[in-house]
């Protein structure tokens, strides 16, 4: 049966190749940092289980270390050049869409095939395994028909992650800065201090706190997973569920989308966020929280409505 | 109250753009310390939690593939592809985008779209030359805009289409939650509950779509 490990080992391999690539690249001034930062990033995919909790941690102080100091970078220019570019889109073009139509072609299809059919892949993780696998048969048809230099995708997978840099592991980090929190009780302190803010009595003041802290505490935490438990204990269960009797399934439902409302504000969020900003190229990182949060707020004054109007 | 610590240095350390890794490190470390926990513990509860989570690093491994294609001009032909439509403006291009991803998201069928995957390659290049279509002398801050709401509309897509699929993460989140405190819910009723929301998130979002579209005509004429 095919699990996540697969993935694991595929991604593995993928980074220690843009390692080994990285470290011969002499135009770009910090390769050594380069190849060290994605080289441990595939000893942590391919051997993360081995390592034992604590030397996960110190593998985590290595990479910290070197994005810390500065010293990742990226080789000047490496683009192929754009006429050569528009006169291969018209010779390939419709095939160059069909092969990237096939990662989410199989993503789909794998999806339901491992769900349909048991014992193939591990149905819990079916989409990732799946999306692995379309990466792998959208690369071999690419390769068959396009006939590049063998190295050229990796090339140019390097170079892209390259221009997202140390920002591809900072969801990684604040997932782990999460536990971290939750060791701690940062949410139940925070939970407490929500809760002494309400006016005594007001059904709406209550409802209010509880949408408004779901959203703040969803862009501190940059999760509305980790606020939804906290907010839940604060304000929602002894207030608007036990004092004020409303329906714990619209303050649950709509109070997760008031958080979500608040991912859309924050860099905590970052594989949302930042990531897309880097790998879009924008030249201020936070410009997508900028487009998305004319969205957000009125949104987020929608649901709190909808929890008023709905739940009690 | 100590613990909150950590919030401080890691709002603190955004704002002054430290680098963010390093933000993230030092306060994970100050938060761990207020709680009590020595270095060691701190930094074996760091790299569980890492190793835990790496599913969320996987997603490069698409970046080999979408490489080559764009070296061999996928984005020069998503935007040909777009130059050819003549209906296709900026505006309804990125709403039947939100319109699809929320669509996906509320089957589960998350995964099968994304920033790398998708926005890069192909909405993006795509909404750029819709807009250059109405506009030829778009600036790069347009261009800048126009890139950013590519991403923006993917996330609002994904948010605010997945909580109605019943076996999300967030639905099963709530039950356990929920059944903590004695209350047994069935995910259908959690699922019917995140419709309105989704009908107001692509309301409220294709209307800024459109008034993006008009703005990206309009700064145009006047320069």
């Amino acid at each position: 049966m095919i699990t996540l490990d697969f993935v694991y080992v595929l991604a593995g391999l993928t980074f220690a190749l843009f390692a080994l690539l990285g470290l011969y690249d002499r135009s770009n001034p910090k390769r050594f940092g380069n190849a060290a930062f994605w080289g441990l990033l595939a000893v942590s995919m391919l051997l993360g289980d081995t390592l034992g909790d604590f030397g996960n941690g110190l593998l985590v102080l290595a990479l910290v270390a070197i994005a810390g100091t500065g010293q990742i970078g990226r080789a000047p220019g490496g683009d192929v050049p754009a006429d050569l570019q528009a006169e291969r889109a018209a010779k390939h073009g419709p095939f160059l869409l069909l092969v990237a139509l096939i990662i989410p072609a199989v993503a789909l299809a794998g999806t339901f095939l491992f769900k349909w059919v048991p014992g193939l892949a591990d149905p819990k993780q079916a989409t990732l395994i799946s999306l692995a696998i379309g990466v792998l048969i959208a690369l071999a048809v690419g390769m068959a028909r396009l006939k590049p230099p063998p190295l050229l995708p990796l090339q140019q997978g390097r170079r892209l992650l390259d221009a997202v840099g140390w920002a591809a592991i900072l969801p990684q980090m604040l997932a782990s800065l999460g536990a971290v929190f939750a060791l701690a009780g940062v949410g139940e302190v925070v939970g407490d201090l929500i809760g002494t803010t309400i006016p005594e009595g007001s059904l709406f003041g209550a409802t209010l706190a509880f949408g408004l802290g779901m959203a703040l505490f969803t862009m501190v935490m940059g999760n509305a997973f980790a606020a939804f438990p906290v907010m839940l204990a604060a304000v929602g269960m002894p207030l608007l569920i036990k004092q004020y009797d409303g329906d714990p399934a619209v303050v649950a439902a709509i109070g997760m989308l008031a958080g979500f409302c608040g991912t859309l504000m924050t860099p905590m969020a970052a594989n949302f966020n930042l990531v897309p900003a880097a790998l879009l190229e924008l030249k201020n990182p936070y410009g997508v929280i900028r487009a998305q949060v004319g969205t957000a707020l009125p949104l987020l004054a929608v649901n709190i409505l909808f929890i008023y109007l709905f739940a009690f | 109250m100590l613990v909150l610590i950590g919030i401080l240095i890691i709002i603190a350390g955004f704002m002054l753009r430290f680098n963010p890794l390093l933000v993230i490190m030092v306060s994970a470390l100050a938060t761990g310390l207020a709680a009590g926990l020595d270095v060691a513990a701190i930094v074996a509860a760091f790299g569980k939690a890492f190793n835990d989570t790496r599913y969320v690093s996987i997603i490069w491994i698409v970046l080999p593939v979408i490489g080559l294609l764009e070296a061999y001009g996928l984005q020069q032909h998503a935007r040909t592809l777009i130059g050819r439509m003549k209906g296709a403006t900026l505006g309804r291009l990125l709403t039947g985008y939100l319109l699809l991803r929320q669509a996906l998201s509320a089957v589960g069928l998350t995964s099968v779209a994304g920033h790398p995957q998708t926005v890069r390659p192909l909405v993006a290049p795509m909404a750029e030359a819709a807009a250059e279509a109405k506009n030829e002398a778009l600036s790069d801050d347009q261009r800048e805009e126009v890139k950013a709401f590519s991403a923006a509309t993917d996330n609002i897509g994904l948010f605010f289409g997945e909580d109605i699929f019943l076996a999300i993460g967030s639905i099963l989140l709530m039950k356990g939650v929920l059944e903590g405190y004695g209350y047994q819910i069935e995910p259908l009723h959690f699922s019917l509950w995140a419709i309105p929301t989704a009908i107001a998130a692509f309301v409220i979002h294709a209307f800024r779509l459109r008034r993006l579209e008009q703005r990206m005509k309009k700064q145009g004429a006047s320069a």
